[in-house]
C-alpha cells in the first residue's frame, strides 16, 4: 500500500523524502514531517488498536495530545515505550509500532467478545463484582491483569540515558502558538530572561494546522519572523518537542523534552531531559482542546475530531477519508468542511444541531454548495469497523429527542465538534481556580494563586486577532512584573476579524431509543466510559464528580480524559437535574499532563550514580585487601576480610581471636567528629549529655549519652577535653550529621546567649584504631614524642604528638576492652599511616578486622550500638544506664527520664542471652516468650517479653551468644526463655549482659 | 609533617595525570575537568559585630572578610569564601594553612571565635570550559547566569546528591569544593554530566 | 517545589533546607516543675492550621542557620521571612494567632 490517502500538494512535510516504517509488523512509507499518525492515515489504515474494556476496534481521533485510542508499544527490545500516542509520535525512518490491548492483532481481537457481553460488565464492574469473596482475588487478579493490559514496560536495561537541567527564567512561556509567541516577543523585547516551551518539533502551535493569515501574509511567515527575531536574542530559550507536564508551588514548572525525533539512537546525548523550571512570571499559551460530540457509537473507526480532521488535511497533506461529514453545534468546524472542499474532498453534509446557522463559515459552506442539515443529529453510525454511514434525524424542540425518519448519507469519515475547551489543565496544578461559562459551556481559568496567567485560547479567546493582542499584552505585563518595566512599542500583527455565532449545548445526542438502549455514547473511549455509565453512577446515589470519576473510571486513562471529561461533567449534572453544570464542577487536574518517562524522572541517578558512596581516606586498601563491604548510611565499611577458603564466619573468628591476643587493626574514619569551641562548651555539653562535663580535666575522655527529649536514646559516643575551652565530640557513624545539626539546633533557637561553636571535622581525620594486647608494641615503633606507660597515658585520655612523622592525636577509648588507640592523622596521611602500621605489625601478628568483628567483640563486652540495642523508643532505665544520668543537673530529655512510666520494672530491659546449644546463633529481631510451646493451639496467643538485639557466635568464648531487651529482665537473670523459630524452638538462658573481661583487666593490655 | 610524597588526594587513584597525559582536548572540548591539589582550608567562625574582629583577621589573612555568598583574594592564592553570617572558609595554597592558622588563633583568641583547619575534610575540584556551567547546572539548582552570579561569587548548595560550595573564579570556571568521602562520586558525576559538551582531563592545578 | 528565601544566602530551592516544625515554642525553664501533662503539651502538641503558621526551616545543604517563615499552609505562600529570636513582623501579625 502507498499513501493512498495521501493528497498530491499540501502540508508541511518533506515530500521529496521517503521514510519506511512498520505497524504491527507491515511495511509503510511516510515522509519527514509526519505524525506515526498523520502516516497511518495517509495509508489508509484505519483500525489501530482495539479499546480498554470492550475491545471495540477504534481508529485516530485526534492530532495531539488529547488522543484517547491511538495508543503505541513503540519500538521493540530495550528501547521499548508502551502507550505512546500515535498522533505524538514523530516518524522516523524504521521506526517499528505495534498496536496495545489486542491479539493477535487490532483487525481480528481475540477479546472482542467481550464486547457482546456489555450488560455484565457495567461501570464499577471491579467493584462489585471482584470484591467478595476476597479470598477468590488471586484468581481474578490473573484475569483481570490479562485482559485490560495496556502497552508492555520493557523488560531489559535502558541502553539510553536521561538528564535533568535546571534552568531559572523572568518569564516562561508554555506553548508556540500565535498568543505564545506574541507574549515571548513582547517579554523578550524589554529584555526579560525568556524560556518559551512548545512539544511540537516547529513553532506555530494550531496555525500549523489551519490556513490562516497574519499581516496580510500566510501565518507560516510570520511564524518565521517571529522565530528569526527570538533566535537573534541571547536571552530567549526556545525548547522545542518539551512539554510542559506540571506546575508546581512557587511559579516550579516542570517539564520533559524529547531531544531528537528518533527513539532508537544512543550516543551522549541524553533520550530526554527533565526541565525544572524556576519562573518569576509564567504565561499559559496552551491553547484548547476540542470536545467532541456524544452520539451513539461515536467510538467508531472514522469518527475524528473535526479540527484533527483539517490538521491531517493542512498540515500533513492527508485525506483521513474519501466522503466526510461534519456534525457540529458550532462555527469552528465549518472551517473543516471547507479546508476538505478546497483540497478536493467529498464533503456530503454538515449536521448542525443548531436551527439556522448563519456567520460568514456557513455562508461561505453555502457558496460552495455544501449541503447544511440544520437542527438535525447523527442518530447511529453503520459499519463497526470503519464509518460506512450515518442516520440523521431532525431534533424536537428541546433537543432531547428525534423526529421525523432517517436519512442515511454513505461517508467514511465523520467530523464531531462540540467546541473547544480552554486547556487549563497547568492553571488548575498551579491552585488557580476555574469557572465555569454557562453560555459557552466551557470551563475558563479565573483566579491565580500564582505568578501566573493565561493567553489566547487558554484564556477562552479564539479569534486570532485577540490572541495575537492578548499574548503581546501579556507577555508584556509578565515581564514588568519580573522587573523589566522599559517600555516598548510593539505594534500588534494583525488578523483578518471573525464573527462567529454561539454554540448550542447539547451533550448528549439523543437516538429513537432512551440512552444506552441504540449505540454507546462514549464520553471516554480510552477506558470504554458511557454516558449510560455515568447515569448508571448517578443511580447508584454518585453525586460528586471526584466520586464518580473513581467509580467509572472516567478520565483515568493515560490521556486523562482530556477530550471526555467536560462532557462526563455535564451528563452527571444532568443526570443529577443540577441546575447549572457549574455546580457539577469538574475534577481536579493534577500532573503530569501528558505521561512522563520513569527514566527522566530518575535521570543520571542510576548505577554508580543512584546514591554516593562515601569512602574512607584508605577505602582502596580495603579494597585491595579483598574486603566484603557493609554499607552504613551512604559509607563503605569493610565488613571483614575473608581469606582464601574462608567463609564469613571463619574470617571473623580469626579477627576476634587476633584482637584478644594479638593486635588487630580497624578503619574507624566514620565516626562522626565535631570540634567545639567556646567558653560556654563544657556548659553546652552540660545540657546535651546526661552526664556532667564541667569537671572533665583537661586531655580526659568521657563516654557521653545523648537523649531526645522525650527521654530515648539518641546516640551516644565519646568526648574530649582537648583544652578548657575545646572540646572534640564523636558520633556514631549514622548519627553524625544529625548530632551536628542537633547541636547547632539547640544554639541558634533556644541558647543563642552561649558562646559556642560546633565545626564537623569528621573527615579532616583518618582514624586508624588498633587495638589487642600487642598495641603498644606496635605503636611505640612510631611514636618517639608522647609515652605509652599506662601511668602517664591512662585509659580515657588523649596525646597529641607524631605517629610515623605525621601530626597525631591519639585517643585511648576502647570499645572491645583490649587496649586500644585510636590514631587520628590528616586524612591524607591516612594511607601511608595505615599501610605502615600492617607492614610493622606483621610480627605483632596484626589483623585487619571488620564492622562485623567490631559488633562481636563490643557485644561480649555488653556494650550497646545505638540504633541496635535501641530503637527509638528505649531510655537509659532499659539498657541498664541509669549510672551515667546526672541527677543534679537539667539537660535535653531529663522530665521525660523522670516519667513514672520509665521506672517501671516490667520495661524491656538489656540482658544476655546464652543458648542451650552453644552452636545456635538466633537471628537477631527474634521474639522471646517465657514458655515453650512448639504448636500453640489455634487461637490461643503466647505472649512476646522481648527480642533478640544482637546475636553472634563467639570464638573467644567458643559458643554463641546474644543481646536481648526482656520485660524485667534484670530479674530474670538465670532464667530460661525461648525463642521459637523456623525450625524450631531454641532455649537460651537470661544472662548479665557483659560475657568477657567484666572487671577490665585487659583495658591496659 | 611527612614529606609530601605520603599524601594522598581523595582522587589519587583515578590516576588522572595519565588521562590527562592520553586524552588530549581539542578545539571541540567544552568542559576541562581537574583536581586542585591539597589547597589548605581554614573554617573560621566569628562575631562580625565585634568591630575589632574583621581587622584583625584581615591582618593575618590579607583579605577582608566578604558577606555570605562573595569571596575576596585571589582564586590561585589566600582567598575566603563568606559561607554564612558568621562563618568563613579560608583556602591557602598548599602548606600555607598551618602558620595562617597558627596566627589566626593568637589574634583572634581572645574573641569569642573558633578557628578549625579542614582543609583535609575537602577537595576541590575545578570545572571550566565553554560549558561548564551548562554541566553544573544539571545538578545545582542555583541560578547561575551571569546576570545574577558571576566571578568573585560563591554559594554552598547542592550538586546531584552530594552538599558542595561552588565558588565561580573565572567566566567560565568554577571551584567545586566538596567533602572528600565524596569526591568520587562528584568527580563521576561531573564527568558523566558533561559527557555531551566533550570533557577532558587538566592536572598540574595548584 | 517551594522557593524560601533564606534570610542570610536568598531565594533557595527547597532540596537545600529542612522543616523543624513550630516557631516561637520556648523550652520550659524549669521542666522538672512541670506536670505530664504540662510536659507532653511542650513536647508533642502542634498547632494545625489553615492559614498563616510560623514554623522554623533550617538551610540544611547551605548556610546551616534556622531561620523563622511564615507559610500560608492553603496556598505554600510565604508570607515573611524573619531571623531566630525576633518576632514575626507587623505586617503579618493580624493574619496570625500567635500562642
Amino acid at each position: 500500500m502507498s499513501q493512498s490517502h495521501r493528497l498530491s500538494t499540501g502540508g508541511s512535510i518533506d515530500r521529496e523524502t521517503l521514510v519506511e516504517f512498520t505497524f504491527n509488523g507491515r511495511p509503510y512509507k511516510g515522509h519527514p514531517g509526519d505524525t506515526v499518525a498523520s502516516a497511518l492515515l495517509a495509508n489508509g489504515v484505519k483500525i489501530v488498536g482495539r479499546s480498554f474494556k470492550y475491545h471495540r476496534p477504534r481508529g485516530i481521533f485526534a492530532a495531539g495530545a488529547e488522543e484517547p485510542n491511538a495508543l503505541l508499544q513503540l519500538e521493540a527490545g530495550a528501547r521499548t515505550l508502551p502507550n505512546q500516542q500515535a498522533t505524538r509520535v514523530e516518524l522516523y525512518d524504521g521506526l517499528s509500532a505495534d498496536s496495545v490491548n489486542c491479539w493477535p492483532g487490532p483487525d481480528f481481537d481475540a477479546m472482542s467478545f467481550i464486547g457482546l457481553f456489555h450488560r455484565l460488565t457495567p461501570a464499577g464492574f471491579y467493584y462489585k463484582t471482584f470484591m467478595w469473596p476476597a479470598s477468590f482475588w488471586k484468581y481474578y487478579e490473573h484475569f483481570i491483569r490479562h485482559a485490560a493490559g495496556l502497552g508492555k514496560a520493557p523488560t531489559e536495561k535502558d541502553p539510553d540515558y536521561y538528564d535533568k537541567m535546571n534552568a531559572h527564567a523572568d518569564v516562561v512561556v508554555v506553548g508556540g502558538g500565535p498568543s505564545g509567541l506574541a507574549a515571548t516577543l513582547a517579554a523578550a523585547r524589554v529584555g526579560a530572561r525568556v524560556i518559551l516551551a512548545d512539544d511540537q518539533p516547529t513553532l506555530g502551535g494550531w496555525l500549523l494546522n489551519e490556513r490562516r493569515e497574519i499581516d496580510g501574509k500566510p501565518a507560516n511567515e510570520w511564524i518565521a519572523t517571529v522565530e528569526a527575531e527570538l533566535n537573534q536574542m541571547e536571552n530567549v530559550t526556545v525548547l522545542r518537542r518539551t512539554t510542559a507536564f506540571g506546575y508546581y508551588d512557587h511559579n516550579f514548572v516542570g517539564m520533559i523534552e524529547q531531544r531528537r525525533a528518533n527513539v532508537s539512537h544512543g550516543g551522549c546525548t541524553s533520550r530526554q531531559r527533565l526541565w525544572r523550571v524556576r519562573a518569576k512570571q509564567v504565561v499559559l499559551a496552551t491553547g484548547a482542546i476540542e470536545q467532541p460530540m456524544i452520539f451513539a457509537d461515536n467510538d467508531r473507526p472514522g469518527v475524528m475530531l473535526a479540527g484533527a480532521v483539517r490538521t491531517y488535511v493542512n498540515r500533513y497533506g492527508v485525506q483521513p477519508g474519501k466522503r466526510v461529514c461534519v456534525f457540529t453545534n458550532n462555527d469552528d468546524a465549518y472551517r473543516t468542511a471547507l479546508d476538505l472542499f478546497d483540497a478536493g474532498i467529498s464533503v456530503p453534509a454538515i449536521i448542525d444541531v443548531r436551527s439556522d446557522p448563519s456567520g460568514e463559515l456557513a455562508t461561505e459552506a453555502i457558496q460552495r454548495d455544501i449541503e447544511i442539515l440544520d437542527n438535525h443529529a447523527i442518530t447511529a453510525v453503520q459499519g463497526s469497523k470503519g464509518v460506512a454511514a450515518i442516520e440523521v434525524m431532525a431534533l424536537n424542540k428541546t433537543g432531547d429527542g428525534v423526529t421525523g425518519t432517517a436519512r442515511t448519507i454513505s461517508c467514511d469519515v465523520i467530523c464531531s465538534s462540540g467546541g473547544w475547551n480552554p486547556a487549563i489543565h497547568l492553571h488548575s496544578h498551579s491552585g488557580g481556580k476555574t469557572v465555569f461559562d454557562e453560555e459557552r459551556g466551557i470551563f475558563l481559568p479565573s483566579n491565580t494563586l500564582q505568578n501566573e496567567t493565561c493567553v489566547g485560547a487558554a484564556a477562552g479567546i479564539f479569534d486570532l486577532a485577540r490572541c495575537l493582542v492578548d499574548g503581546l499584552k501579556a507577555g508584556k505585563v509578565a515581564a514588568g512584573g519580573a522587573g523589566f518595566k522599559k517600555s516598548s512599542r510593539s505594534k500588534p500583527p494583525s488578523a483578518p476579524e471573525e464573527d462567529e455565532s454561539p454554540a448550542r449545548l447539547l451533550w448528549v445526542v439523543p437516538t429513537t431509543q432512551p440512552l444506552g438502549r441504540r449505540g454507546k455514547h462514549f464520553l471516554d473511549q480510552a477506558h470504554d466510559v458511557t454516558a449510560a455509565d455515568i447515569h448508571l453512577a448517578a443511580r447508584e446515589g454518585y453525586e460528586s464528580v471526584e466520586h464518580t470519576k473513581r467509580y467509572t473510571t472516567l478520565g483515568m486513562a493515560p490521556d486523562q480524559g482530556k477530550t471526555g471529561n467536560i462532557s462526563g461533567m455535564a451528563v452527571l449534572g444532568q443526570a443529577l437535574g443540577c441546575e447549572t453544570l457549574g455546580e457539577v464542577g469538574t475534577t481536579t487536574f493534577r500532573p503530569p499532563f501528558t505521561p512522563v518517562t520513569l527514566g527522566a524522572l530518575a535521570g543520571r541517578d542510576i548505577g554508580v550514580l543512584m546514591d554516593p558512596t562515601r569512602m574512607t581516606p584508605m577505602h582502596h586498601w580495603h579494597d585491595q585487601a579483598g574486603c566484603n563491604w557493609e554499607d552504613v548510611g551512604q559509607w563503605k565499611r569493610p565488613w571483614y576480610y575473608p581469606k582464601p577458603n574462608e567463609n564469613m564466619q571463619d574470617a571473623v573468628n580469626r579477627e576476634c581471636l587476633a584482637v584478644r591476643n594479638a593486635v588487630g587493626i580497624l578503619d574507624a574514619t566514620t565516626l562522626g567528629k565535631i570540634d567545639i569551641q567556646g567558653p560556654d562548651a563544657a556548659e553546652f555539653l552540660n545540657r546535651v549529655y546526661t552526664n556532667s562535663w564541667q569537671n572533665l580535666k583537661n586531655g580526659r575522655c568521657r563516654y557521653g549519652l545523648m537523649l531526645g527529649e522525650d527521654g530515648m536514646v539518641m546516640d551516644d559516643g565519646v568526648t574530649t577535653r582537648l583544652s578548657e575551652n575545646h572540646f572534640f565530640m564523636t558520633t556514631t557513624t549514622g548519627n553524625s550529621a544529625s548530632v551536628l545539626e542537633w547541636l547547632e539546633e539547640w544554639s541558634q533557637t533556644e541558647w543563642p546567649e552561649m558562646r559556642v561553636y560546633f565545626t564537623s571535622v569528621t573527615e579532616q581525620y583518618a582514624n586508624i584504631t588498633i587495638a589487642g594486647p600487642q598495641a603498644r608494641a606496635l605503636l611505640s615503633e612510631f611514636t618517639e614524642d608522647i609515652d605509652l606507660d599506662p601511668v602517664s597515658f591512662p585509659f580515657m585520655s588523649v596525646r597529641e604528638g607524631t605517629v610515623a612523622g605525621v601530626s597525631a592525636r591519639i585517643f585511648r577509648v576502647s570499645f572491645t576492652g583490649e587496649l586500644t588507640y585510636e590514631i587520628n592523622v590528616p586524612a591524607s596521611y591516612g594511607m601511608s599511616v595505615w599501610t605502615a602500621m600492617m607492614t610493622a605489625g606483621d610480627k605483632y601478628g596484626i589483623t585487619p578486622y571488620g564492622t562485623e568483628t567490631m559488633h562481636v567483640l563490643r557485644a561480649e563486652k555488653g556494650y550497646i550500638i545505638v540504633g541496635q540495642e535501641t530503637d527509638g523508643t528505649t531510655t537509659p532505665q532499659d539498657l541498664g544506664m541509669d549510672w551515667i544520668v546526672s541527677k543534679k543537673k537539667d539537660f535535653l530529655g531529663r522530665r521525660s527520664f523522670d516519667r513514672e512510666d520509665n521506672r517501671r520494672q516490667d520495661r524491656k530491659q538489656l540482658v544476655g542471652l546464652l543458648p542451650d546449644d552453644h552452636t545456635k546463633v538466633i537471628p537477631e529481631g527474634s521474639q522471646i516468650t517465657s514458655s515453650q510451646q512448639e504448636r500453640p493451639p489455634l487461637g490461643s496467643r503466647i505472649p512476646m517479653i522481648g527480642h533478640v538485639t544482637s546475636s553472634y557466635y563467639s570464638a573467644n568464648m567458643g559458643r554463641s551468644f546474644a543481646l536481648a531487651l526482656v520485660k524485667g529482665g534484670r530479674k530474670k537473670i538465670g532464667e530460661g526463655v525461648y525463642v521459637p523459630l523456623a525450625d524450631g524452638v531454641v532455649r537460651a538462658e537470661i544472662t548479665s549482659p557483659v560475657f568477657v573481661d567484666p572487671e577490665g583487666a585487659k583495658i591496659d593490655g | 609533617m611527612a614529606n609530601t610524597y605520603l599524601r594522598q588526594t581523595p582522587l589519587a587513584h583515578l590516576h588522572l595525570d595519565a588521562r590527562a597525559a592520553n586524552e588530549a582536548a581539542d578545539a571541540t572540548t567544552g568542559v576541562h575537568i581537574g583536581e586542585r591539589l591539597l589547597l589548605g582550608m581554614i573554617n573560621l567562625r566569628g562575631q562580625r559585630s565585634n568591630p575589632d574582629f574583621g581587622p584583625a583577621v584581615k591582618k593575618v589573612v590579607g583579605a577582608a572578610l566578604p558577606d555570605v555568598n562573595k569571596t575576596s583574594g585571589k582564586p590561585e592564592g589566600v582567598h575566603v569564601l563568606g559561607l554564612g553570617p558568621d562563618e568563613w572558609l579560608i583556602i591557602t595554597p598548599t602548606g600555607e594553612e598551618a602558620d595562617i592558622h597558627a596566627n589566626l588563633e593568637k589574634v583572634v583568641g581572645e574573641f569569642h571565635t573558633a578557628v578549625t583547619l579542614t582543609g583535609e575534610s575537602m577537595t576541590v575540584i575545578r570545572l571550566a570550559g565553554a560549558h561548564a556551567r551548562d554541566t553544573l547546572a544539571k545538578g545545582c539548582p542555583v541560578d547561575m547566569h551571569p546576570r545574577v552570579f558571576g566571578p568573585g561569587q560563591c554559594a554552598q548548595t547542592i550538586l546531584a546528591r552530594a552538599d558542595m560550595t561552588m565558588h565561580q573564579t573565572a567566566d567560565d570556571a568554577y571551584d567545586i569544593i566538596v567533602r572528600r568521602s565524596f569526591a568520587e562520586y562528584v568527580w563521576t558525576w561531573l564527568e558523566d554530566a558533561a559527557r555531551e559538551y566533550g570533557v577532558r582531563v587538566i592536572t598540574g592545578l595548584r | 517545589m517551594l522557593l524560601i528565601p533564606c534570610p542570610y544566602c536568598g531565594e533557595r530551592e527547597e532540596s537545600e533546607f529542612h522543616q523543624g516544625g513550630e516557631a516561637h515554642i520556648e523550652r520550659p525553664k524549669d521542666p522538672n516543675k512541670m506536670t505530664d501533662e504540662e510536659w507532653a503539651d511542650y513536647l508533642f502538641f502542634r498547632d494545625n492550621r489553615k492559614g498563616v503558621y510560623l514554623e522554623r526551616w533550617v538551610h540544611r545543604h547551605g548556610c546551616r542557620r534556622w531561620f523563622n517563615v511564615a507559610r500560608d499552609t492553603a496556598t505554600n505562600q510565604i508570607v515573611a521571612v524573619y531571623k531566630m529570636g525576633s518576632k514575626p513582623p507587623k505586617s503579618i501579625t493580624s493574619r496570625v494567632t500567635m500562642k
